[in-house]
């Protein structure tokens, strides 16, 4: 075991600690027009760096690094006030759907655009009947001479609003069980038929969507693997999601003890509070074991292992933590808790904005109840759930 | 960075486990938990020795392995699994450690090699009574070199032929045995006694006051318990998912159940989070890092809070079965409460904790 870098991770890191320095000053000397401006600006200076994404091979415009200098160049870029967050849904996990299963024009066409952040990608896989039940959607595709003819709605598309194209899963077969009659394709959000309706969250905020389909036609040219065999194609993606969901959103231990120095307790700060100091340790705990287990994922991954299902905690600790984070400080701040207004509310409603998206955290690439469920049976190796309609064919399922 | 044991190391780690198989099966922890006259299996205790464990992290020179700590801490994860009923922890972990942190050349070259033989048996005797230990709450006291007081309790104090003391300005080194009496305790696969010291002679232990001299050897010994902790966790979980997947109920394994599922998996999920905080205590203590106070209080509450969730949903798993004597789950139990109080309460190292927290932002 050796947290240090070696001396070759050393030189990365300086390398890397360099050129942020330097080109973090030149982009934001650029002034940008918007957030989003900015956050595109930013990427393409990444990309033609080779920093956009390091471990992809050069030849698509990656860096052709391994798993421990991306996660170096991440550290280093954690501490710069650059915007990325708008890319990590397409980088992360539709580009490489494609790249997998594509024919070579079009990932000619498209990992170029996406990596320089001029195109942004969504993944339209959730519906109102398949949330955790991915397999149970009812968006239906029809095939009509070289085309396919899509009717249905998806629901929970992050950034869709903003987004160029998406990748998409239908049902091509209702005649077979549910896993069994699904296909993937890739299509431009903004053909015929697309409407796109922003979901106001409970946090205020509108990041998700609604996405309804109305006779809108896609060539076959745009489909991702087999006819029918799109759950093959889905669980690439759904692998690569629970690598890039996770993240508590900044209100982690540290920010807490920030607060915690600055606000008077019976006698003293709360941070002299035994009770405050218990749960804090906690917290730091829970905080230290995840990034310590996600540096045993990159060991694992660095030494060609794949990583598995275990990747899960990440997100059960990361969600849980932030909303009883979040809460604990908006306690402590007794009646003035209750105030969000970021002008206000110490560290500038941090813990307060925790509170309101933690809900939608413990739910976003998989809920706590089925992460839990993927590490009994994946990992643990426990029955699966009792499945009726397990064998049934899609259209005799009760909806 | 490499966050994982090294192939040597993994190595060792399936041979421990090997030998602890055929020496320490679970008819070895029941022969010393149903004996009240056995406080050890001193046969388990030779082979451990033979094996050269005990001095698996000691120089060459002073007779040991002279292998790392990271290895040491492989070692510990076993034992932890095994539930070996045998006074390692308190002759390696705390009086080992305690030599090599603070001892003279005298002191090292006269015991470790007793020590990596198996003929020394260690104990370190801090506490006074109930409460965390404090400048206040210690009354033993040196005159010259003579000592005297009470120290309760202290594990494998009435085994012990070396033990290390904290009296009020500092650590002291006892030859035994002293006098004692043997405790009723929460895991009897592990002894403890009141020792009493009546003007014994005694031997200075390095120069540092008392508390932060115990300090250091806790921060040391706290990683290597985590290690044994994270066994012993690892192990509550195999045995709740063996009989979850054994016991029927209603027709169909209880393993199925996701009530059942869900505990064995947030099981899984603090075992892991234990893992990686150990592993990085491992390094530190390793590696002499100035992080290694915080690592050792995170890895111990950690391991502490792992192992205590584990045991005890690994005897409700078990349902009735799991309350008997004849079951198993017990072990791990008795064994969880015996280590997550064996140098300080979790919510000590807690505080100790955010103390580092603390001096690390001021810094």
């Amino acid at each position: 075991m050796d947290f240090n870098d070696t001396p070759e991770e050393a030189a990365y890191r300086t390398r890397a600690r360099d050129w942020l320095e330097s080109n973090v000053a030149e982009h934001k000397a650029q002034g940008h027009a918007d957030d989003m401006a900015a956050a595109r600006a930013w990427q393409a200076r990444k990309a033609a760096a080779g920093y956009a994404q390091i471990t992809w091979p050069k030849e698509w415009g990656g860096g052709g690094g391994t798993p421990i200098q991306s996660v170096i160049f991440g550290q280093e870029e954690a501490k710069h006030p650059v915007q990325y967050g708008y890319f990590t849904i397409g980088l992360g996990m539709c580009v490489p759907t494609v790249m997998a299963f594509a024919d070579q024009a079009t990932k000619e066409r498209f990992v170029g655009p996406a990596l320089r952040g001029e195109e942004i990608w969504s993944q339209l896989f959730s519906e109102p009947a398949g949330g955790s039940d991915v397999a149970a959607i009812r968006t239906r595709a029809v095939r009509d001479g070289d085309d396919w003819v899509v009717n249905g709605q998806k629901v929970w598309t992050s950034g869709a609003h903003y987004s160029d194209y998406g990748i998409l899963l239908v049902r091509t077969n209702p005649d077979v069980p549910k896993h069994k009659g699904l296909t993937m394709f890739w299509l431009d959000l903004r053909s015929p038929g697309v409407e796109i309706r922003p979901i106001h969250q409970m946090s205020g905020g509108s990041n998700f969507n609604e996405v309804y389909f109305t006779d809108v036609r896609i060539p076959d040219a745009q489909r991702l693997g087999e006819v029918d065999a799109g759950w093959k194609v889905a669980l690439v993606t759904l692998m690569n999601e629970r690598l890039a969901v996770g993240g508590g959103g900044g209100a982690g231990p540290k920010e807490i003890l920030k607060l915690a120095r600055e606000i008077d307790a019976a006698e003293g700060t709360l941070l002299q509070e035994p009770a405050f100091r218990q749960k804090l340790a906690d917290w730091w705990v829970q905080s230290e074991g995840l990034r310590n287990t996600r540096m045993r994922t990159i060991t694992a991954l660095s030494r060609g292992q794949t990583p598995g299902p275990e990747s899960s905690i990440g997100k059960i600790i990361a969600a849980n933590q932030l909303q009883d984070i979040g809460n604990s400080a908006v306690e402590a701040e007794d009646q003035f808790g209750i105030i969000a207004d970021p002008a206000l509310a110490p560290l500038k409603g941090l813990f307060q904005s925790a509170v309101m998206n933690a809900p939608g955290l413990r739910i976003a690439g998989g809920t706590d109840e089925i992460l839990k469920n993927i590490i009994a049976e994946r990992v643990l190796g426990l029955p699966g759930e009792i499945r009726t309609d397990k064998d049934a064919a899609f259209k005799d399922l009760k909806a | 960075m490499n966050f994982d044991y090294s192939d040597d190391q993994k190595m060792l780690k399936d041979e421990a486990r090997k030998f602890l198989d055929a020496k320490c099966p679970v008819t070895v922890v029941r022969g010393v938990l149903d004996d009240d006259t056995r406080h050890y299996d001193e046969a388990l205790w030779r082979g451990v020795a033979e094996q050269g464990w005990l001095g698996a992290a000691i120089p060459e020179q002073y007779g040991g392995l002279g292998l790392g700590h990271v290895e040491l801490c492989a070692l510990a994860e076993e034992l932890g699994r095994a539930v070996a009923p045998i006074p390692f922890a308190s002759t390696v972990y705390f009086v080992a450690e305690a030599l090599m942190l603070l001892g003279s050349e005298a002191q090292k070259a006269k015991w470790l090699p007793k020590i990596a033989s198996g003929e020394v048996i260690g104990a370190f005797a801090t506490s006074e009574g109930p409460g965390p230990v404090t400048s206040t709450s210690i009354r033993t006291s040196v005159v010259g070199n003579r000592i005297t007081g009470t120290k309760i309790p202290v594990t494998d104090g009435n085994i012990a032929n070396l033990l290390v003391v904290l009296a009020k300005d500092g650590l002291y080194l006892v030859e035994g045995p002293v006098e004692s009496e043997v405790l009723t305790t929460l895991d009897p696969t592990r002894s403890a006694a009141r020792v009493t010291f009546a003007d014994n002679d005694c031997e200075r232990l390095g120069d540092e006051d008392g508390l932060s001299a115990m300090s250091q050897v806790f921060d040391r010994a706290a990683v290597l318990l985590a290690f044994e902790q994270l066994g012993g966790a690892d192990r509550a979980l195999e045995m709740a998912k063996a009989y979850a997947l054994d016991r029927q109920a209603f027709g169909r394994p209880i393993a199925g159940y996701q009530a059942i599922k869900h505990k064995l998996a947030d099981i899984y999920v603090k075992n892991e989070i234990a893992r990686s905080n150990a592993y990085y205590g491992a390094w530190a203590l390793n590696a002499g890092a100035a992080e290694l106070p915080l690592a050792a209080a995170t890895a111990r509450v950690a391991a502490s809070e792992a192992y205590w969730f584990a045991s005890k949903e690994n005897i409700q798993t078990h349902g009735g079965i799991g309350f008997t004597w004849e079951a198993d789950p017990q072990l791990h139990y008795r064994r969880s409460r015996q280590l997550s109080l064996v140098a300080g309460a979790p919510s000590t190292w807690r505080e100790r904790l955010v103390t580092q927290l603390e001096q690390r932002n001021a810094a």
